[in-house]
């Protein structure tokens, strides 16, 4: 069954974009990601215009994140406390994140520097991750299958003023590096036109020391509003937000949610941020790949955006 | 005296009725109406010739071309630089057809002078205006060439030779495909006549292709009341999240 889509201007299975937007969901509900970076060159790859994909991948990412979020409400794994100082800063980033974008779009090279954005961050991240769990799981298998509490850590998180208790992380740090990390997340967020789940999830867990259970929540929590805030943005100023497409992707996406939700309970945390680094990596490797190769055709098109 | 203008007048006659071999236009249909379930739609163009003199000798030709709107385009090339694929050189394409086919007789360089073309731009590449500001480097002709090439590609451009039928040089008909991805706007549709490579009559219509419905309803508010499409996107979207939320937990418990 085939629909067009009025904004996109092109007619796609409507099935395709269900299980598009299923999978994509499943994931999300796993790691508490959005998504952005995963679904959007999908949409690429299915002929929806990247300005579409963009905006529209947004408005789908927060009926996952809403369906994810009511999940973890539910468990108890979201620490609201966090995820509200999180998001001030976040907000002021992505604020910020839109003038650089715009800076950038005017240097002509911004789909470039999106792109190098993707590996360098991707990469690292996705790296760092892999590492670090693989050497958590041996340690569990040396220890003879018990993990072994992890022991607070002190380092200069721990020694900035105005400290704040997140009771639901069992935290008592300054409120200062939270700030700091929504402001870069949001930054990057908006840059890179994603939720930022994927690099939020790890400062949380290596930066500022949260338990990996409510991590995920509380950035889902997050992503709501900066994929909300992004959304409204594009579709204000660019008219890109394609409503039957996000539809679709969100009748897929938060199903898929709610499963992945579910798997995510069941999965043990190192086999979680193993699996996390391997998607991260596995995004990583061909977007990096696209750049080394050399290209089928050298030459693309580009609809020349109405100056308004 | 009189008697020389009148033979010269009869003298004439035949030679312009040659010349008025008159087009009659048949569309399977006037408009093209986008609508949620809209894939594309096949066109299907038929006419005679109607004509008061005999049929000459040298044989007929048909060539049909429908030129969709057109619009501003760049076109980018990527060079290798530091080991990477990087846009180097673009070109701002002044105005190209969002879809341009061209059906024809026979081949198209049989059946239609270059002359000719240059005079009626009937070919897809006298249809896209290139005014050059932005090169950097390499010229503009591999940039047309390249928009030419992807767009016949995904189907955009389509040059189907030896497409148009034509029957006892009075019938012609031809069947052309409009992809799932057609662009809003007026469609020119034009019919050109031609005898050893010169056209000897042409004519022109106009497709309307439009969204209507739903499809209509949502365009119009997205660009015109934008906030309150933006917020319409994220409130479906939360409560899309919420419902599916509520759903999974009533089944769950139920």
């Amino acid at each position: 069954m085939n629909i067009y889509l009025p904004i996109a201007e092109v007619s796609v299975n409507a099935f395709l974009l269900l299980g598009l937007g299923g999978i994509v969901g499943i994931l999300s509900g796993i790691f508490g990601v959005g998504g952005g970076f995963l679904i959007t060159p999908l949409l690429f790859f299915i002929g929806i215009p990247p300005t579409v994909a963009v905006a529209t991948s947004a408005n789908q990412i927060v009926a996952s994140s809403v369906s994810g979020l009511l999940a973890h409400l539910k468990r108890k794994t979201v620490d609201l406390k966090m995820g509200y100082v999180l998001l001030a800063g976040g907000l002021v980033g992505s604020a910020f994140g839109v003038v650089i974008f715009n800076y950038l779009r005017s240097l002509g090279q911004v789909d470039l520097l999106v792109r190098l954005c993707y590996v360098v961050f991707l990469g690292i991240i996705g790296g760092l991750m892999f590492i670090e769990s693989l050497r958590a799981i041996q340690r569990a298998r040396k220890a003879g299958g018990v993990v072994p509490k992890k022991r607070k850590q002190r380092n200069w998180v721990h020694a900035l003023p105005f400290k704040m208790r997140f009771r639901a992380s069992g935290l008592y740090i300054s409120s200062i590096p939270p700030l700091l990390v929504g402001f870069a997340v949001g930054l990057l967020a908006a840059v890179m036109g994603v939720g930022g789940g994927f690099i939020m999830v790890p400062a949380m867990i290596y930066i500022l020391g949260m338990p990996t259970k409510v991590v995920v929540g509380t950035s889902l929590f997050q992503i709501i509003f900066v994929a909300g805030f992004t959304t409204l943005l594009h579709a204000i100023t660019n008219h890109t937000v394609d409503l039957p497409l996000a539809l679709f992707l969100l009748i897929g996406g938060v199903v898929g949610a709610q499963v992945g939700t579910g798997i995510g309970v069941k999965l043990r945390a190192e086999m979680l941020r193993v699996l996390l680094a391997l998607l991260v990596l596995a995004v990583c490797g061909k977007i990096a790949l696209e750049l080394l190769i050399e290209p089928n055709e050298i030459y693309s098109l580009a609809k020349v955006e109405d100056v308004e | 005296m009189i008697r020389f203008l009148l033979l010269l007048f009869i003298s004439v006659i035949p030679l312009q009725a040659i010349a008025e071999e008159e087009i009659v236009l048949g569309l399977s249909q006037s408009e093209v109406a986008i609508t949620a379930r809209f894939d594309g739609s096949d066109m299907l163009i038929f006419g005679a010739i109607k004509r008061e003199t005999p049929i000459p000798e040298v044989p007929l030709e048909v060539i049909i071309a429908i030129e969709g709107p057109s619009a501003p385009i760049t076109v980018r090339r990527k060079d290798r630089r530091f080991g990477i694929w990087v846009n180097t050189a673009e070109l701002q394409v002044e105005s190209a057809p969002a879809f341009y086919a061209v059906a024809s007789s026979g081949p198209l360089d049989q059946v239609l002078d270059r002359i000719e073309n240059e005079r009626y731009d009937i070919t897809v590449d006298r249809a896209i205006q290139t005014v050059s500001r932005t090169v950097e480097f390499g010229n503009t002709q591999d940039f047309t060439k390249a928009l030419i090439r992807i767009q016949k590609e995904n189907g955009s451009y389509q040059q189907l030779e030896n497409a148009v039928a034509v029957d006892q040089q009075t019938l012609f008909r031809t069947s052309i495909a409009l992809p799932s991805n057609l662009t809003e706007g007026d469609y020119r549709a034009r019919i050109f006549l031609t005898r050893s490579g010169s056209v000897v009559s042409h004519f022109e219509t106009v497709i309307d292709v439009h969204k209507v419905g739903l499809e209509r309803f949502l365009y119009n508010l997205a660009h015109e009341q934008a906030p309150v499409y933006g917020l319409l996107s994220i409130i479906i979207a939360v409560l899309a999240g919420w419902g599916a939320s509520t759903a999974f937990r009533l089944i769950r418990n139920g």
